[in-house]
């Protein structure tokens, strides 16, 4: 029974991890500019599937990864100087297509470039697995654990210690304000994306050894990712990561528990309860329009 | 704005009946009952996302109910066609209706989730039930007669989307210009000034986003018709978001621009499929272009450019 | 009885108390003015009794019978009109079609015999075209009937909502600084305009800046500052009030 219990709980936190860091970039942006950003899911594809190209190069495993959250980055910020500065203040659906629009654009891209096999990555140190009170634990997902906890420091401690990160907090608050203070929006936009998705790619990456990757496992991982966000109250960097868990384990237990089958619909069964009972999320601020 | 709309109504039947005069072969009368086809969901959500201002990232889910619902009920119930479509009809109104109210307290991101989070758990409920639906493999529809007639050859499918499709824009049209069209549109401008003036912003909504929803289901029945096979694809995501693409692309609170949409989305596949791989990019590409430069939609910014209001 | 009666009203944003205990009663057929500094809360009183805004606690009555934390479409229902300092004029209609929102209550809203063309629908949308361009008329925009709101100048957006309003023939109409933002000529034509729609018999209640305005038109004023009742009486009263002068010199006496 526990060790039924454990095991669904270590898949579910691992799978959730990435779900958070998809939903921290989702947050990142969403703060720096009001923008969804639905190509969210393709950093996290695109994450894996270059770190598998890059270690079939034969290049390094460190030089290979990094490569393969670098190229992301990149393809972040072209996607926002391309296709989200020129349509600033655009309406909210105009905005969403956009964004679509670039997940096909990198989906296809990576289809006619790499192809529409399924892929995998070795794991970073070796594939014996440990034993926890009956349930095994592959030493990746410590390693996903173990960076996706590093990386959640890292970012509270970009937010709150540095000035750059209390620049972009600061333009998620009040843009207007921020601009007169004299921060360079357009620049917080620019990191919010590199971030982001290096953010995506990094949990890519960290997964794929566990779940494989092919070119289109960005859709139902970024939204999902969403999900994630919307768990946690769209916005909030805590509720982001909180949220991604949750998303995680409770798609792992009910896989478990109740019906593989229907995994996929749990994080979307979940976030309509939640919308339903809790319209802001679970830690979402209420707002009071002004009139 | 009211002359020149009506004047469009006739245009639009004025092609609809010369059309099939015109196409060379019935690879074009099936795209043009295609094109009508969506034209007509995509009016439905133009109501709710142009009109009213409100999102849904959903509506594939509804059509998939519809176009179940005529595949399922007779297949495996001996339910005549026109019964299992008013049944599909009523089933995705009555949940559409259950949903709303509570995805109406919401706005904005959160409207896009809950929506978007309903059409797919619908698809995964029609991918998973292959006892009933046949699974991703989809299943065969029985054909439809009507009154001892049985509807068969293209020509006749195509007078029916035709008939369906001038009927839908005359409606619309009314609407948009009636009370009820007001409150909506009112609400979209400015919802606190639209309930100060007595408007049941939830109510609006919700009826608006019922209606749409049971056009998308009563479309998605026409289709499983028409095409004589149904599959998960028809409600899956990717779909959805094509449904709004087309509204958008067309023009947001544009009945013509509807229609427009439908138009070009529904052939830019077979226009792409020359770039054998390439589709996916160029789809992207475009669906971006146009945004980027054509954030109103193809007919409001030529209306705007040309001087005239719709 | 008093047409609306507000008594012991508190709303509390988090630790803002932004309306205190504030208590109050208007009379049918008055024209009665709610003044104070920025920030006393003004617009929040307004908009907790147009249901925008749920009190915290306290009790407003209109005709005795309980109308806290009601939506704003039901206190449409009851006659309540407004207009908003920040404007709500809806940019994707025309200037026409916006009076004609107004006039929603009073129209068959029914969906389907809107879409299917019912001439009775038809025939009272036509009357009503000539009564919203009347009412353009009373409040001064007759040059704007066939324009698009989003092409229309400022001071003629604020009569505008002014004309949406009474397109609800309402009893009770709150203005939420009607004349801000406009030039002194402007300003005088809303002053007579105020007058004429409390002529109409319509009880008018003003959140207004300008002093001679207020002072020229009101029967009663309400003095607010820092969400409290400063002061309640005739121009003449409060005009003596120390309270209120020392609130308005901003030095306590």
């Amino acid at each position: 029974m526990l060790s039924q219990f454990l095991q669904f709980l270590f898949s579910g936190v691992t799978v959730g991890a990435t779900y958070a860091l998809a939903a921290l970039g989702f947050t990142l942006i969403y703060n720096a500019s009001n923008v969804i950003n639905f190509a969210q899911g393709e950093f996290i594809m695109l994450g894996g599937m270059l770190a598998v190209f890059f270690t079939q190069l034969g290049l390094p495993l460190p030089v290979a990864l990094g490569l393969a959250i670098l190229v992301p980055a990149v393809v972040g910020v072209l996607v926002e100087k391309l296709a989200i500065e020129p349509v600033k203040g655009a309406e909210t659906v105009t905005l969403i297509i956009i964004t679509i629009g670039a997940s096909l654009v990198i989906r296809g891209l990576v289809q006619v470039w790499l192809g529409k096999n399924t892929h995998s990555l070795p794991p970073f140190s070796g594939d014996t697995p440990i034993e926890i009170l009956g349930a095994t634990l592959l030493p990746q997902s410590l390693w996903v654990f173990g960076v996706t906890a590093l990386v959640v420091v890292a970012l509270w401690y970009f937010f709150n210690r540095t000035l750059t990160g209390k620049a972009m907090l600061a333009t998620s608050v009040n843009r207007l304000a921020a601009e007169l203070v004299g921060i360079n929006t357009s620049w917080v936009l620019f990191m919010s994306f590199a971030m982001s998705a290096a953010l995506g790619a990094l949990g890519g990456i960290l997964v794929t050894p566990i779940t494989l990757t092919s070119y289109d496992v960005g859709i139902m991982l970024g939204l999902k990712g969403f999900v994630a966000a919307v768990v946690g109250g769209l916005g909030n960097g805590l509720g982001a990561v909180v949220g991604g868990l949750l998303v995680g384990v409770l798609e792992a237990m009910g896989a478990g528990y109740v019906s593989s089958a229907y995994k996929d619909a749990i994080p979307f069964v979940l976030i309509l309860f939640i919308l339903f009972f809790m319209p802001r999320g679970l830690f979402g601020a209420k707002v009071t329009d002004r009139v | 704005m009211h002359k020149n709309a009506y004047f469009g109504l006739s245009i639009v039947v004025a092609i609809l009946a010369v059309l099939p005069f015109l196409l060379p072969n019935s690879f074009y009368m099936d795209l043009a009952i295609r094109m009508a086809i969506n034209a007509v969901i995509v009016l439905g959500l133009n109501l709710l996302i142009g009109f009213a201002g409100q999102i849904s990232l959903g509506h594939a889910g509804f059509l998939g109910i519809g176009a179940y619902a005529t595949a399922v009920l007779p297949t495996h119930f001996g339910w005549h066609p026109l019964l299992a479509m008013g049944a599909g009809a009523a089933v995705t109104g009555a949940l559409a209706a259950l949903v709303a109210r509570p995805i109406f307290k919401l706005k904005g991101h959160y409207l896009a989730m809950a929506t978007l989070g309903l059409g797919i758990i619908l698809n995964i409920a029609i991918r998973n039930e292959a006892t009933w639906t046949g699974g991703p493999d989809g299943m065969p529809v029985p054909a439809m007669g009507l009154l001892g007639f049985e509807l068969t050859s293209d020509k006749h499918w195509y007078w029916v989307v035709a008939i369906l499709l001038a009927v839908s824009v005359w409606a619309s049209l009314n609407l948009i210009d009636s009370p009820f069209g007001r409150a909506l549109r009112a609400l979209h401008g400015s919802e606190v000034a639209s309930q100060v003036v007595g408007v049941d912003v939830v109510r609006y909504k919700v009826a608006i986003f019922v209606l749409s929803a049971v056009f998308a289901s009563l479309m998605g029945s026409v289709t499983a018709h028409y095409v004589g096979f149904v599959t998960p694809n028809l409600a899956d995501f990717f779909h959805s978001i094509e449904l709004v693409t087309m509204v958008v692309i067309g023009g947001m609170a544009s009945v013509y621009g509807s229609l427009v949409g439908a138009v070009l989305l529904t052939a830019l596949p077979q226009a792409l499929a020359t770039f054998e791989g390439w589709e996916t990019v160029a789809f992207g590409t475009i669906l971006m272009l146009c945004m980027i430069f054509l954030p109103k939609g193809l007919v409001p910014t030529l209306a705007a450019r040309f001087g005239k209001g719709e | 009885m008093a047409l609306l009666d507000v008594s012991n009203l508190s709303i509390h944003f988090g630790g803002v108390k932004a309306v205190q205990n504030v208590s109050f009663s208007i009379d049918a057929g008055i024209v009665y003015s709610v003044i104070g500094p920025n920030g006393a809360g003004k617009t929040t009183l307004f908009n907790l009794i147009t249901g925008v805004y749920t009190p915290t606690a306290g009790e407003i009555r209109l005709d005795g019978e309980s109308i806290g934390g009601k939506s704003p479409n039901e206190l449409a229902r009851r006659g309540v009109a407004r207009t908003f300092q920040n404007l709500q004029i809806c940019m994707n209609m025309s200037a026409r079609e916006n009076v004609m929102v107004g006039a929603h209550l009073r129209l068959d809203r029914n969906l389907v015999k809107a879409a299917l063309r019912f001439p009775a629908l038809k025939s009272r949308d036509r009357e009503l075209q000539t009564e919203a361009a009347e009412l353009m008329a009373f409040v001064g925009l007759e040059k704007y009937v066939e324009a698009r709101a989003d092409s229309m100048p400022y001071g003629a957006l604020k009569r505008l909502e002014i004309a949406r309003a009474l397109a609800m023939k309402p009893r009770l109409i709150f203005l939420d600084e009607p004349a801000a933002g406009l030039n002194p000529k402007e300003t005088i034509e809303v002053d007579h305009l105020v007058r004429k729609i409390a002529d109409f018999g319509v009880t008018v209640v003003l959140v207004e800046h300008d002093m001679k305005m207020v002072m020229n038109l009101s029967d009663r004023i309400l003095v607010l500052d820092y969400g409290k009742k400063l002061a309640e009486g005739s121009g003449a009263e409060v005009r003596k009030n120390p309270d209120v002068i020392a609130a308005y010199l901003g030095a306590h006496a």
